[in-house]
């Protein structure tokens, strides 16, 4: 959910520029260039090395590094995302990705398993027969998207972190990555996989998980933006080492919570 | 600071010497006035660019006047420019409470005072010779955006934060309400920009008091 249709424009920030620059006088080229403050770098994200010491551009990633700091500290673990009643739950519950849903994955339940790799002792792939027999929660949440929009949902599955522990992760590394049908990915760092109401979901208003919601599973994740909740999730890897995800390598916050 | 104790005495002397000497707007004003108007444009610019990506009404802002070319992009230029915004806000309301400035500026304003200087500026009778005095039109002004600012900046975290700050977020009438208060304290806020920008065009001698202190 939260996967936005927004992409980048399809033009070439970086010759842009060049070109931009090339029609100023000389004196104000150079203090145009030397200043840094391009106008890729005011603009996008991508491709601005005009400049080589210093752009408004990594000082942003910077900022948005610190800002991930900044976010794991505010982080209650034990502080629960506000719950709601059935009749507030939005029905038909939006549909958002960076696909239509003729193009969504379409996961076949007897070919499904999911995978399990990195730190973990007991790497056995878990069919979706087993996963359904766990014990499962409900919670009605609100789902807020990076764009802004929110809708107010009803979730069931068991715990993530309970899972994490079933099949022996090493809890001390520092993250869960998540792998979809669809070549999704996006990391959770550990205290947030911990959270009491980070969910295995494999119903959706008491319904088994329909294909736009992402079945047969999605993580539901009630402290983080949309896009940090994976839909057709095949496959988890528990890891220390920060791999990013589909949308954070444009760059959405890596952090995102809420 | 010491300029300041003059600024009650309306009927000043009006020579060139006494002009001279006497500081409009303090060091400490303009540096944070002018890191303000840099942090403000950019969180309206990049705030624009973010609406867009989910508007709450009807309209969208064209993408010319909006920072951050993507929601990605303004994004980070949001989450970045917050903290130029409320860093320096904390140090401009704090000094303004504790030099006395927000009392000696903003105080007394009255109802009738308002309507009295509304009337007299619509009808081009009111005053700017003396630019260290706030008429009561100016002081409704300034209170309001500084408490649009307050607005804005709560509102804003409340939205950053609906799970963290959930008591400010249900202060605000909880997620998706918050979002229309943030907007609304934007547009108080463009709404005096637009109206401060064109008073400080039309007296310029305001503007290079905020330049160069006099």
């Amino acid at each position: 959910m939260g996967r936005t249709s927004k992409i980048i424009p399809g033009v070439d920030q970086t010759l842009l520029v060049k070109d931009a620059a090339l029609l100023l006088p000389d004196p104000a080229r150079r203090r145009f260039l030397a200043g840094g403050a391009s106008l890729g770098a005011l603009t996008l994200l991508t491709g601005c090395d005009v400049v080589d010491s210093f752009s408004a551009e990594d000082v942003l990633k910077k900022i948005s590094k610190f800002n991930d700091a900044v976010q794991a500290r505010i982080f209650d673990p034990n502080k629960l995302a506000p719950t709601y009643s059935e009749s507030m739950i939005k029905r038909p519950f939006p549909f958002n990705a960076y696909y239509t849903l003729d193009e969504a994955p379409d996961v076949k339940a007897s070919e499904y398993k999911l995978e399990l790799t990195g730190m973990i002792a007991n790497k056995k792939p878990w069919t979706l027969d087993e996963l359904y027999k766990l014990p499962q929660d409900k919670q009605i949440t609100r789902h807020i998207c990076v764009e802004g929009w929110s809708a107010i949902g009803s979730w069931s599955g068991p715990k993530l972190g309970d899972f994490l522990k079933t099949i022996g992760a090493d809890t001390s590394a520092k993250y869960v990555r998540f792998i979809c049908a669809e070549g999704y990915t996006t990391c959770l760092d550990m205290p947030t996989c911990f959270h009491p109401q980070t969910q295995m979901s494999f119903r959706f208003d008491d319904q088994i998980l329909p294909r736009a919601y992402g079945y047969p599973m999605k993580v539901r994740v009630p402290t983080r933006l949309g896009f940090k909740n994976p839909k057709y999730v095949v496959g988890m890897e528990v890891t220390n080492e920060y791999k990013g995800g589909y949308w954070e390598d444009y760059g959405y916050n890596d952090y995102s919570g809420l | 600071m010491s300029g300041m104790t003059a600024s009650h005495d309306a009927a000043r002397a009006d020579g060139a010497m006494a002009q001279k000497a006497k500081v409009i707007q303090p060091a400490w004003v303009r540096v944070v006035h002018w890191i303000n108007a840099v942090a403000m444009i950019m969180m309206i610019m990049s705030g624009w660019q973010i609406y867009n990506a989910s508007p709450i009404f009807s309209f969208t802002f064209p993408t010319t006047i909006t920072l951050g070319g993507w929601l990605g992009g303004a994004l980070l230029w949001h989450f970045a420019a917050m903290w130029l915004l409320v860093i320096n806000g904390l140090v401009y309301v704090i000094a303004g409470l504790v030099t006395g400035r927000f009392r000696r500026k903003l105080l007394p304003i009255s109802p009738a005072g308002v309507i009295d200087d509304t009337r007299a500026a619509l009808t081009g009778k009111l005053s700017h010779d003396d630019l260290s005095t706030y008429n009561n039109v100016q002081k409704l002004l300034y209170i309001g955006v500084i408490l649009a600012g307050v607005v804005v900046v709560l509102s804003g975290l409340s939205m950053w934060k609906p799970v963290q700050f959930q008591e400010l977020t249900a202060v605000f009438g909880g997620y998706d309400n918050a979002r229309v208060v943030h907007f609304f304290a934007m547009a108080a806020i463009v709404g005096f920009l637009v109206i401060h920008v064109v008073l400080a065009v039309l007296v310029p001698k305001s503007l290079r008091a905020m330049i160069i202190g006099r």
